[in-house]
């Protein structure tokens, strides 16, 4: 059982860094179809 | 009959939006050589028409430039502009970034929507259901399918700690994409009448996030998938008579297999397959209109000679961005749905549907007895590893 509960807590991991940390290194659909000039707040 | 129709809906769609069908050239006197009812009614039929007398029709390239503030007092009409629009011709500039922006029409963006919400949804619940019915069917007809022999009471271990972390790893991650992504694909229909569109909302932007995001777990465990297990899922001798008695359903007793049986080498080469292709459409829906491939997939195809071998003209290698993204969707919804399907079949084998071979993921463990029914080559080998010696072909 211990691979299959790693399994998901490394997917739960995996899913929450891409989640909030691709969006920071500027992979965000903001970034990408936005200007400048664009006030996005 | 359903898988059936299912390919000849996808190749009608296909070729309504991928060819160009060579016609005889309508009567257009009675509209002075622009669109006739006939043409509008075509087009809403979803039936394929040559449209080069609109496409071609943009004004005088000599004249005005379109883009000019006086464009329209010169070679171009607002109808030739509006043309130009449609067909990317004319000289467009935004202030908004990226490939797309320019594209301010998009004629197949219809086409896939129709099909999206019809046929795709329509065959993808046929696939589904009908698996899920052909299986409980088999499961009263057939029933558990048990350990024929007595037990032996001890085990053989068939999995490592590294191979049952990347299954689960990639199955954990399959099972929320596929729920998360029937969710986009019928939660309209589905959710919307059931729960109300304000609860379909948050469930739709829970299940985008998470669908997004959990992606990348289901691609690093496909590879993991993928290094660990290709050697043992080479096709050899013994997987034609595996499949010629239907893994033991034909002629009763168990056909001798390796570490892998031809079913599940199938079930590993479907998952690899579809699972690469879902992955790929997936890159190119999470990245829009960053990593077009449709056009060089076309042009490859085109190259082959088959396209043209079956309806006489070559595919459209010419796509607008929208469009690239819309065949990205569709192959991804068709592979997620054809896998789902499968996966059933796998999941039901693997857990109700044979006594025993849960274990070998659950545990790594399998019981001796029934590794010899069902992987007798396998565990010849094992021993003769065990007892240092290569075992008898």
């Amino acid at each position: 059982m211990k691979p299959m509960l790693a399994a998901f807590a490394v997917l739960a991991l995996i899913t929450v860094v891409a989640g909030f940390g691709l969006p920071e290194i500027g992979f965000s659909a903001q970034e990408q179809g936005s200007g400048d000039a664009v006030r996005l707040n | 009959m359903a898988p059936i129709r299912l390919i000849l809906t996808v190749l009608a769609f296909a070729l309504m939006t991928g060819f160009a069908h060579a016609q005889e050239t309508p009567d257009r006197s009675s509209t002075g050589g622009a669109q006739t009812l006939e043409d509008i009614m075509a087009r809403q039929k979803q039936l394929t028409i040559d449209d080069s007398f609109r496409s071609d029709a943009l004004g005088d390239p000599e004249g005005q430039p379109l883009d000019d503030q006086l464009g329209t007092r010169g070679g171009a009409s607002d109808a030739e502009l509006w043309r130009g629009l449609r067909y990317g011709a004319a000289n467009i500039t935004t202030s908004s970034r990226g490939p797309a922006a320019t594209t301010l029409i998009q004629d197949g963006g219809m086409a896939w929507l129709e099909f999206r919400q019809g046929p795709l949804q329509q065959y993808g619940s046929y696939l589904i259901g009908g698996t899920l019915l052909a299986l409980a069917l088999f499961y009263l007809i057939r029933g558990k399918i048990r350990i024929d022999g007595p037990k032996t009471g001890t085990t053989i271990l068939r999995f490592k700690s590294i191979e049952r972390f990347a299954h689960w790893m990639l199955a954990g991650s399959f099972l929320i994409l596929g729920l998360t992504g029937l969710v986009s694909l019928f939660g309209r229909k589905v959710i919307i009448p059931w729960l109300g569109h304000d609860s379909f909302s948050t469930i739709a932007i829970a299940s985008k996030w998470v669908h997004n995001n959990i992606s990348w777990g289901f691609i690093i465990a496909l590879v993991m998938i993928f290094v660990l297990w290709v050697v043992h899922n080479l096709p050899d001798r013994t997987d034609i008579k595996w499949l010629l008695k239907g893994g033991g359903i034909f002629g009763g007793g168990h056909p001798p297999a390796k570490k892998f049986n031809a079913g599940q080498k199938l079930i590993f080469w479907s998952v690899i397959v579809f699972g690469s292709v879902i992955s790929a459409t997936g890159l190119s829906l999470l990245f829009p209109f960053e990593l077009p491939a449709f056009a060089t997939v076309f042009d490859l195809a085109n190259a082959t000679g088959l396209p043209q071998s079956i309806n006489g003209v070559a595919l459209n290698t010419t796509l607008a961005p929208h469009e690239d993204m819309q065949f990205a969707q569709l192959s991804h919804s068709i592979a997620s749905l054809i896998l789902i399907a499968i996966i059933f079949a796998h999941i039901y084998i693997g857990s109700v549907g044979m006594e025993g071979a849960y274990d070998a993921m659950a545990s790594g463990e399998v019981e001796k007895q029934w590794a010899r029914e069902h992987h007798s080559l396998w565990v010849e080998e094992v021993e003769a590893k065990e007892a240092g010696q290569t075992p008898a072909e």
